[in-house]
């Protein structure tokens, strides 16, 4: 399968994310730059973690102007799959891919720390492989990652399964605990920890494979 | 145009005698530019005048080292074609002054030093010092100080994308009016792809990147020359401002463009800013620089030669492009959408050519900016001391209640609520992050990894500077070798008070002599740092606080960490209980937290025996044959002993010392690292062969820590009670 990494001024953890899908998980992997008016010729999209802009004005804000978001946008709504991961997870709800916002931590502070997540559904191709209430160890670097949204929208994605991941042990003050949720398509999933810094034993942890290896299983499915 | 006056000239921190030395190497008297510029060349910060002649006494070599100082990093062949640049910095005077800033440009500025080079940091670590947070005049003071140094080093490490992943954090009254923040950062490349900061070939293009120019900053250089007064507050504009994204671009921009074989020489503008990198490039290439003021790009209007000069202004490079070449170096950093205008070109004749609108207004050989700054052979007697040999008598009353208040103590204390701030783990190169004896990130293109440890004492060095520093270099070799890794190579930072105080000088040449001993018996060459003077605030120095930067090479595994895994585990002290005497006792921290005193000597150090026991200790866990390792530092056995325990599993101790009760739980003896193995025999086979003493002191058990020497309990308590008061203390001062 190929993936391709979005890269947005700032970005950090781009080079992470293609190491561990590369080199930890053996699949093809490439870099889109940002201003790039399409994403080319891949099966999935990953919006990785850093600062996009400096994360000046507010995390993700500006990202979300990038010529590229409009293909990624594109690319979502035909079906495509797409992952944003920490400041991933910020710009895609500032673009509306989904929905709720993140805001600064309930203590104020960047919190860098490997906690536990629950598999809240495994009805996605982000977590097929996975167990349900099946706990991931993965680490989470943020300051802005409490996750908010309005008791309507929170309730939709209950209804809707649309909460992948919860904090066993919540770090930031997120609403109903959660880590990660899928669009309505669930071909869209935001998630604040980082699993591609667990995706190798060396790490500390390879939880985060799971994630990993769900997309290429679901890719697999998809397109015999 | 201002009128060189003798006003003018001291305001400048010249002497009449240096000024004299700029009119003889002139041969005319110099504009006010001029004399901007020689001031900030000139201080102590950028000539390093007053310890140079000393700094000679460090080995500075070994088959490792690729570049040693000199230049903006040291560089360590680590193998396989690859290399690593590092170098500990200080910035204690803009984090006093503006904490968040002046520690933030602190990180900004090394990282600077690394990238400049052409090698990728992946790891900053820092070490800090503090007056104390619960200080009943300056407790509120000291607090803001560390929340803000803290945040602007998470601030600006986070955005930027280099994991901070260690260092120390120490608090003493010395340091309320003056913190210590030395920030250290590593960078690996390739070992054919090292750029250096020389001005070659006549009528190459100079190039201006990064940040335009603003009045930030002027004279910070000459701030961090001079002693801290009432009226340093004032200095706040001096400190730079700094912005993390825009370093970020730098950095992919600059190494993109050296991929390109465009660029000839490339230098940050860090302190003296404009004015350093154009000088030093042009003395280290044996060349001229000539700049036009009218193209560096500027923030503000109307600024003149002088201030465009002396700004301090972060995130700005200086290259030398080949000729012809500009546009695929210009294309690069349009990529990344930053400004790269020519600003000048090399000459042919060793000078410093400053225009302004054509007309010439600073005109000074490179070589008496950069290298013919005054040497000073400054007085130095007896080192400065106040404390007596002898201490008091003294009894504990509970040395359990001792333990737990070592164990909630400043320097002791759990330090998570400042490094968890940080992202320790981006670049997923981090295999031990902060908390353990060593930070260790691995080389992905390698199978190599970097282990790296910061260590000074500033209590041990203020009874003996030289027995200090020759300790800080024994423990920081320590750390790496307790994980395994090989120390090869240091860096230092040397933070002590004012040089023209004899008494301050002796502290510093001791220091470094003793360093330099050390250095050269561990076999870990100096191959760059800093030296940070003036650390004084109303006449009250800090301690004379030297701080090491180690770091050793080790094959990447899983390392070996500090909490005991499995009950039933033999615990071996590697390097035996050592020894102790009542004045020896005077320098520990339990003679500082308990006692509240200060006297006598530091521990005694026999370096032959410390090389054999950190021989004997990397042989076993490179050998996978210990469970858990740890070092014996500040709090001796019993506090090691505590922190080994933290996981959850503890251990039970007999022994029969004969050292009296204190003594034995808290002396700070070195040459100690306490094991845990499934198999003591071979750790003892080990051990026996490198002539190292590995007493068999006791067992691993769930959940107690117990000691006994010679039959008589002297602590017996849950995990529980110790652990607690260590992991909140640092939080709870915070909040008062």
């Amino acid at each position: 399968m190929r993936f391709g990494v979005v890269v947005f001024p700032g970005s950090n953890c781009d080079h992470d994310a293609w190491y561990a899908v590369s080199r930890n998980l053996g699949q093809e992997a490439g870099y889109i730059w940002h201003d790039s008016p399409a994403i080319g010729d891949v099966d999935v999209v990953i919006l990785p973690g850093g600062f996009s802009y400096g994360d000046y004005l507010r995390c993700g804000a500006i990202a979300k102007f990038s010529p590229v978001m409009a293909a990624v946008k594109r690319f979502a709504a035909s079906g495509g799959l797409v992952l944003g991961i920490c400041n991933g997870f910020q710009i895609l709800v500032e673009c509306g891919l989904l929905p709720g916002a993140l805001i600064r931590n309930r203590g104020l502070k960047f919190i860098c720390r490997p906690v536990d997540l629950s598999v809240e559904t495994t009805d996605s191709p982000f977590t097929l492989k996975a167990e349900k209430g099946q706990v991931l160890r993965i680490p989470i670097a943020h300051g802005e990652g409490c996750y908010f949204a309005d008791e309507r929208t929170l309730d939709e994605l209950e209804a809707e399964d649309r909460v992948v991941f919860r904090y066993v042990d919540n770090p930031n003050g997120s609403l109903r605990s959660i880590a990660g949720i899928l669009n309505e398509g669930r071909n869209v999933m935001g998630m604040m920890p980082h699993p591609e810094r667990a995706a190798d034993p060396l790490m500390g942890s390879s939880d985060g494979r799971v994630i990993l290896e769900s997309m290429v299983a679901a890719l697999a499915t998809a397109r015999p | 145009m201002n009128a060189i006056t003798p006003d003018l000239i001291a305001a400048h921190q010249l002497s009449e005698e240096e000024y004299r030395r700029i009119v003889a190497l002139l041969g005319r008297q110099p504009t006010y530019t001029e004399l901007g510029i020689f001031s900030v060349m000139w201080s102590e910060h950028c000539s390093y005048k007053s310890s140079r002649l000393h700094l000679k006494k460090l080995p500075t070599r070994s088959g490792l080292v690729v570049q040693g100082p000199g230049e903006n990093a040291g560089i360590i062949d680590v193998g396989d074609g690859y290399a690593i640049a590092f170098k500990i910095e200080s910035h204690n005077h803009p984090s006093f002054i503006e904490p968040f800033q002046g520690a933030a440009t602190g990180v900004g500025g090394i990282l600077r030093d690394v990238f400049t080079m052409g090698a990728r940091p992946i790891a900053v670590m820092d070490s800090l010092r503090f007056g104390p947070l619960d200080d009943p005049q300056v407790g509120g003071r000291n607090r803001r100080i560390l929340e803000g140094v803290v945040s602007g080093i998470a601030y600006y490490g986070n955005c930027f994308g280099v994991p901070t992943i260690g260092g120390e954090c120490v608090f003493e009254p010395c340091y309320n009016g003056n913190p210590l923040v030395n920030v250290f950062a590593l960078g690996v490349f390739r070992k054919d792809e090292i750029f250096y900061a020389r001005a070659r070939g006549t009528g190459n293009p100079v190039v201006y990147v990064g940040a335009k120019t603003g009045r930030d900053g002027i004279h910070g250089a000459s701030m961090a020359s001079a002693e801290f007064t009432e009226e340093s507050r004032q200095k706040r504009p001096n400190v730079q401002v700094g912005d993390p994204f825009l370093e970020k671009l730098l950095l992919e921009a600059c190494l993109e463009a050296m991929k390109t074989g465009a660029v000839v020489g490339i230098q940050d503008m860090g302190a003296a800013g404009l004015t350093c990198s154009t000088c030093e490039m042009g003395s280290r290439g044996g060349a001229g620089i000539e700049i036009e003021l009218q193209l560096v790009p500027q923030r503000e209007t109307g600024m003149t030669p002088y201030e465009i000069m002396l700004s301090e202004s972060q995130e700005r490079m200086l290259l030398v492009v080949d000729k012809g070449r500009e546009e695929e170096v210009f294309r690069v950093f349009r990529k990344w959408g930053l400004d790269a205008v020519t600003i000048g070109q090399v000459t042919r004749d060793g000078m410093l050519r400053v225009k302004d609108r054509g007309e010439v207004v600073a005109e000074i050989p490179n070589r008496a900016l950069a290298d013919e700054a005054p040497l000073y052979d400054r007085p130095h007697a007896a080192p400065l001391r106040a404390a007596p040999l002898d201490g008091p008598e003294f009894a504990s009353r509970s040395l359990e209640a001792d333990l737990v208040a070592l164990l909630a103590s400043g320097d002791i204390s759990n330090k998570r609520w400042i490094w968890e701030q940080y992202d320790y783990m981006v670049r997923t190169n981090t295999t031990q992050g902060p908390g353990g004896d060593a930070a260790i990130v691995r080389i992905k293109e390698t199978g190599t990894s970097v282990a790296m440890a910061l260590d000074g004492n500033g209590r041990y060095c203020y009874l003996d500077p030289r027995q200090g520093a020759k300790l800080a270099v024994a423990e920081c070799c320590r750390n790496l070798s307790t994980v395994g890794a090989l120390p090869v190579a240091a860096t230092n930072c040397l933070n002590f008070g004012n040089p023209e105080r004899p008494e301050i000088m002796a502290q510093l040449v001791q220091a470094i002599e003793g360093m330099g001993e050390a250095c050269a018996f561990f076999e870990t060459p100096i191959t760059g740092g800093n030296v940070s003077l003036y650390n004084e605030t109303l006449g009250e120095a800090v301690y004379p606080t030297p701080v090491l930067g180690i770091v050793g090479l080790m094959k990447t595994t899983r390392p070996v960490t500090i909490p005991f895994k499995r009950p039933g585990r033999a615990v071996i002290l590697l390097g035996g209980p050592g020894t102790c005497d009542p004045i020896r006792f005077g320098s520990t921290q339990y003679a500082k937290v308990i006692l509240k005193q200060l006297w006598g000597m530091p521990p005694a150090l026999d370096m032959d025996y410390e090389k054999r026991v950190q021989a004997a200790a990397r042989e076993i866990v490179a050998a996978d044959l210990a469970e858990s390792a740890h070092d014996l530092s500040d709090g001796g056995l019993a506090v090691a002993l505590a922190e080994c325990s933290f996981g959850g599993v503890g251990a039970e101790l007999d022994l029969a010392s004969g050292l009296r009760p204190e003594f034995l739980l808290f002396h700070e003896g070195p040459s100690r690292v306490l094991i845990s193995t499934s198999v003591p025999a071979e750790v003892e086979r080990i051990a026996g062969r490198h002539g190292v003493e590995a007493l068999r002191a006791g067992v691993t058990i769930e959940g107690v820590v117990r000691i006994r020497d010679c039959g008589v309990t002297l602590a017996d308590c849950p995990i529980a009670r110790l652990r607690e008061p260590w992991d909140t203390a640092l939080e709870s001062r915070l909040r008062t």
